[in-house]
Order: structure tokens, then C-alpha cells, then sequence
């Protein structure tokens, strides 16, 4: 079995899916407010959200929140943002001024690559539909 | 009264020219909502079978035309003029549905008002003598509108309870000069509305920007014609949906007249609350078709005797409205009698 | 009656229903958290199988991106949205969702002009500012270091 599978701390890992669960609930719950509230559209919204989450990361707020949450911080856009600054942090350890250039798409690159591949995919296999 | 002007702005025909035929299409929503049974014609398959959601509008135009003018048992050919219009970028849907039946055509935009705007012009072109017949028709596709001012459709995004749901649906009318006395619906006044803008930014809340357009018309035309809402079986308005409608019953109270007993909204009346489409219909196709499906019909056999018909329009683009820009509203009214003695 | 901007305004305030904010939120908790969880499961299953932690997050990310790419095809994830607002908009999902559905819908305008270039309309601002951001950040932390 693999290292991180631990019987032993049942209790432990389920405990780490109600955390994923409520963090990434609250963040969305407190995004619906922006939604209802405010007239930002969402690509406005989505775009102030991973600025937001390497700001978060770069002055050290966000790692421990994704240490305790797990997924529940990773999966939202902030964690999105929290990718490309830890991506940064150590391209900038391991090669100064280029790798602030490359860190950042380096560590999205899987989710981008991902959802351009994908998206070019739905639009060859399906079709467009009307809304009812 | 000043040549065929009465008032501040209002058209008043002598000689009023009649509406002799109609016919409206609509999609699959339209048909399950309270007026599905009245459509011409519905399509269950909002694409009609077309390969594009523009193609699907143009069909649905052309389908409105050409049965309107088979209950005159006349070609579209036989027409001297066709006024259309749509929502799309460069008025297509309209001037590729014309493509190939060979009659003078005039594109017009006035965003939900050009069914409004159509009949106004037919009207007036059948009034000075420059045209016997007159197709005047407007369209839209919940699919097109969405994909040109909004998201593409499978996005997932949530709309406000202020926005309102573009129609998929056409209607499309055949006027005839004053000497048919086959035509059961005579058009005796318009009232071609002035841009009005209060400062609405909001593009999900159209109804409130186009109140204001139709407080304004609607006034000019009551006073131009020293009528009172209670002297017309209705008063029907484009498509201000429900906010849009309290506004203006709204500002006329503020004025110490109710309209709130003679007026309905063809964006109200097009869908059933059930329905999901939050403040009611839109589109140029929501009062064309309402209009032909439901208001003309009843002004045909009797049952209304004048109807005041006020479409409006929000004419905004979507460059317009990333540049910050307020949206302009606008609001046409025609006078619709029945040629029924009642 | 002459209304000014500001009189119409305030008009306009006493008769739109605000959007139903509780149970807006509620949506958005419920199906956010459990896309959360989603992700954890399937984090948890990419490390099982032996990934590294990095890896398996990265692995993480591309199986949510696929599956909702998926649901868009299949114009299931639209109406999830519909009710869940921030909760399926929020998530990679919905960055996900907002690439493919641009593809889908603007292929009647080709696969270069239409898919190709209207993919990124909605997804293109989140990638030019959290990529500039993070140089940003990249840049302050050379400086940092020089100092």
C-alpha cells in the first residue's frame, strides 16, 4: 500500500473531507455575496480571485489554509493563484530571475494545457443545445 | 394639427391603413407558455432544423412572412416593401430572410421595439402612397441573443431576477391601404417614441431602462389624442417584463393616472411565472409575436374595439455597455382599431 | 412628471426583488463544498496510486478540468449553475466550464476564428492576471533576495 494510506488514522482522514468540504463551501458561499450584490460578472470575480490567491500565498496566509483544508482550498480559483505563487516561490529558489518568469506557468501549465485540450475536445465531440 | 401630425408627436391617418393578415411562429418554450396554443406555427426543434442558431431565426422570419401573406393568398413576391428587423449585429437574420424574394427591403433596428417600429413606417409608407402592400416583421432567438450580448449557452452562469428571457419567436403582418375592406384591423395612430435615458448601466434589468421610454410615449400619445387609458380595451406595452411594468404604472400614479387596470406586457403575457425566465420575455419577437399571436385576433373578431400596442426597446451594444455606457431606451406606439363595428 | 437620474433610481431600488441571497448561498455551500470533496477523493485516490503530493494535486486539478468539460458537453453542468451560482462558478471547475463552452458554442464560426480564439473570452483575463501577478511576485522575491 502506499506510504500515505494509514489505516491507523481513520478518524483523521475523514475529518480532512469535512474540512474540504466547509472551506471550500464558505469560499463559495461568501463568492455568491460578490454575485448577488454587486454587479461584477464572473469573469471579473474569477480573475480577482487568483490575483487574490498569490497575493494570499506570497504573504503566507494561504499555505496553511490549504495545509489544514486540503482540496477544500486547492480546488476553488484561489488555489489556482496559491499554484503559480508556490510555483514561483521555488523556481525564483532554483534560478533567480528566470524562473520568475517561468515558475508560475510551469506549475499551471498541467490545469491550463488541461483545459484547453479538454475544451477543444467538448467542442469536437458534442453539440450546441438550446436552453429550456 | 399640422399636415397629418397631431400634438407634440403623434401620426394621425385619415385614411387609416389596415392590417389584412398576420401570422406568428415560435420555439418550444413559446409553445408550452400560456399563449402556445395561438402561434401559427411552433417548433419544437429550436434549431428548425437549420445548421445554426442564425439560420434558425432567419428560417423563423421567413416562415412568419410567408404565412402571413398565404392568408392574403399572395406571394411574399406580391409585396411592394419589406421593413424587418432582429437583434442581431447588422440586422442579418431579417436581410438574409429577404434574400431571394425579390421585394424592396428596409432593415430596421429597434432592438424590442421594431415590430413597433415596422408597422409605424408601414403604415406611414401605405398612407402617403408609396406602397400598397407592406410586409412589416421582426424576430428573435433566445440562442442568437444569448451568443451575441451574453454567454454561450453552456456556460454556467446564474441571471438576476431583473433580467428577462429572449424570445425564439416572429411575427410578421401584411398592411393594405384604407380602401381593403377585407382587412379586419385598421392602424389609426403612431406615435414614434424619443430616446430616453435615466442612467441605467444594469444590461440584466432592461425593463427598467425602457420604463421611462414608455412612460414618455404613451403620454406624449394620450395627450396628443386627449384619450384617457380607460378609452382603449388595452394598453400593451413591448416587453418591460415585470420590474419594468411596476415602473411605469409606477411613474403614472406619480402623475395621478392609473394604468395599472388597462395596462399588460407582452413579455409578461408571453411566459408563465413557472417558466424560469424571472422578469418575463424579450426580444423583437416577443411583441411581434404576441401581437399577432394573441392582440390581433382579438381586435379582428370584435372582442377589443382600440388597442394601444407600445413595444420598446433597449438599445444597447455590448461594446456600449463594457464601455460604462447607460442604456438608451426607446418606445414606439401604434393605435390599433378593430374594422368591426362593435 | 419629470424624473432626474437620481429620483429614477431610487424608484428603480423600491421595485426590483433582490436576488434570494440565503438561499443563493446555501447552493453555493452545499455544491461547492461537495466539489471540494470531490477533489479531495479524487486527490486521495491520484496519491494512492503513488503520485507525489504534487503531482497528485496537479492530476487533481486535470480530472475535475476533464469532467467538467464533460458535463459541459453534455449541457449538464449549465444547469447545475443554474442553481449553484459561486458554487460551480468558483471552482477549477468553473474555469474549466468557462473554456469549453466558448469551444462549443462559437464552432459554428469555424474551429480557428470561432473555437480557437473565443475559448479564452470568459478564462483569458484569469490567466493574464494570475500569470502577471505571479511574476509579480516572482520579481519581488529576486529583489528580496538581492537585498
Amino acid at each position: 500500500m502506499p506510504s500515505c494510506w494509514n489505516p491507523g488514522k481513520r478518524g483523521d482522514y475523514l475529518m480532512q473531507y469535512v474540512y474540504a468540504f466547509i472551506t471550500g463551501g464558505i469560499i463559495c458561499a461568501l463568492s455568491q455575496i460578490l454575485i448577488d450584490k454587486t454587479k461584477l460578472t464572473p469573469a471579473r470575480i474569477l480573475t480577482s480571485y487568483v490575483v487574490l490567491g498569490v497575493i494570499l500565498t506570497a504573504i503566507g496566509v494561504y499555505k496553511p489554509l490549504v495545509d489544514w483544508a486540503g482540496a477544500g482550498a486547492t480546488v476553488p480559483l484561489l488555489g489556482f493563484g496559491y499554484t503559480l505563487a508556490e510555483g514561483v516561490k521555488t523556481a525564483v529558489s532554483d534560478s533567480g530571475l528566470l524562473g520568475a518568469l517561468t515558475g508560475g506557468a510551469k506549475a499551471a501549465a498541467g490545469g491550463i494545457s488541461a483545459a484547453v485540450f479538454f475544451g477543444l475536445l467538448t467542442a469536437l465531440l458534442f453539440k450546441p443545445a438550446d436552453k429550456s | 394639427m399640422v399636415g397629418k401630425r397631431m400634438g407634440i408627436g403623434t401620426i394621425k391617418f385619415d385614411r387609416p391603413p389596415r392590417v389584412r393578415a398576420w401570422a406568428a411562429v415560435g420555439g418550444k418554450k413559446e409553445k408550452d407558455g400560456p399563449l402556445g396554443t395561438e402561434f401559427d406555427k411552433v417548433f419544437t426543434d429550436t434549431m428548425c432544423g437549420e445548421s445554426t442558431w442564425e439560420k434558425a431565426e432567419m428560417h423563423l422570419q421567413k416562415v412568419a412572412a410567408g404565412m402571413a401573406a398565404n392568408k392574403c393568398k399572395l406571394p411574399i413576391s406580391a409585396m411592394d416593401m419589406i421593413l424587418a428587423g432582429d437583434l442581431l449585429g447588422q440586422c442579418v437574420a431579417s436581410s438574409y430572410a429577404a434574400r431571394g424574394t425579390q421585394v424592396p427591403y428596409l432593415g430596421v433596428y429597434g432592438a424590442c421595439s421594431t415590430m413597433a417600429e415596422t408597422l409605424g413606417i408601414g403604415a406611414c409608407m401605405i398612407d402617403g402612397g408609396f406602397a400598397q402592400r407592406v410586409c412589416a416583421v421582426a424576430s428573435s432567438h433566445f440562442c442568437t441573443a444569448e451568443r451575441q450580448y451574453r454567454f454561450p449557452l453552456a456556460y454556467g452562469g446564474q441571471r438576476t431576477p431583473t433580467a428577462q428571457w429572449t424570445a425564439t419567436a416572429a411575427g410578421a403582418c401584411i398592411l393594405t391601404a384604407a380602401a381593403d375592406d377585407c382587412a379586419p384591423v385598421r392602424i389609426t395612430h403612431v406615435c414614434f417614441g424619443k430616446i430616453c435615458d435615466l442612467g441605467i448601466t444594469d444590461a440584466n434589468n432592461m425593463g427598467a431602462a425602457m420604463a421611462p421610454a414608455a412612460y414618455d410615449t404613451l403620454r406624449t400619445l394620450l395627450s396628443d389624442t386627449g384619450t384617457h387609458p380607460e378609452d382603449y380595451d388595452g394598453i400593451f406595452t413591448g416587453d418591460l417584463g415585470k420590474v419594468g411594468s411596476r415602473l411605469l404604472c409606477a411613474m403614472f400614479e406619480q402623475d395621478g393616472m392609473s394604468i395599472a387596470q388597462r395596462h399588460e406586457d407582452c413579455g409578461k403575457l408571453l411566459f408563465d411565472d413557472k417558466q424560469d425566465v424571472h422578469a418575463g420575455g424579450s426580444g423583437c419577437g416577443c411583441a411581434a409575436s404576441v401581437l399577432c399571436a394573441h392582440l390581433l385576433p382579438r381586435l379582428a373578431d370584435g372582442t377589443w374595439q382600440r388597442i394601444i400596442l407600445a413595444a420598446t426597446g433597449a438599445l444597447m451594444s455590448p461594446t456600449s455597455v463594457q464601455q460604462g455606457e447607460s442604456i438608451p431606451g426607446v418606445c414606439h406606439a401604434i393605435v390599433l382599431e378593430s374594422g368591426k363595428k362593435g | 412628471m419629470e424624473l432626474t437620474p437620481q429620483e429614477y433610481q431610487q424608484l428603480v431600488q423600491k421595485h426590483v426583488k433582490p436576488s434570494p441571497l440565503g438561499k443563493d448561498m446555501l447552493w453555493a455551500f452545499v455544491v461547492g463544498g461537495a466539489i471540494c470533496t470531490l477533489g479531495q477523493g479524487i486527490l486521495d485516490f491520484w496519491k494512492a496510486v503513488g503520485l507525489d503530493e504534487k503531482d497528485a494535486a496537479t492530476a487533481t486539478s486535470i480530472t475535475l478540468i476533464g469532467l467538467s468539460a464533460l458535463l459541459t458537453g453534455l449541457h449538464l453542468y449549465e444547469k447545475l449553475a443554474k442553481y449553484a451560482g459561486a458554487g460551480t462558478l468558483v471552482p477549477i471547475t468553473g474555469f474549466s466550464n468557462s473554456v469549453a463552452s466558448p469551444a462549443l458554442e462559437f464552432k459554428s464560426e469555424g474551429f480557428i476564428l470561432g473555437t480557437g480564439a473565443k475559448m479564452f473570452t470568459i478564462a483569458g483575463p484569469v490567466i493574464v492576471y494570475g500569470i502577471s501577478a505571479s511574476i509579480l511576485y516572482g520579481v519581488i522575491l529576486v529583489i528580496l533576495g538581492a537585498l
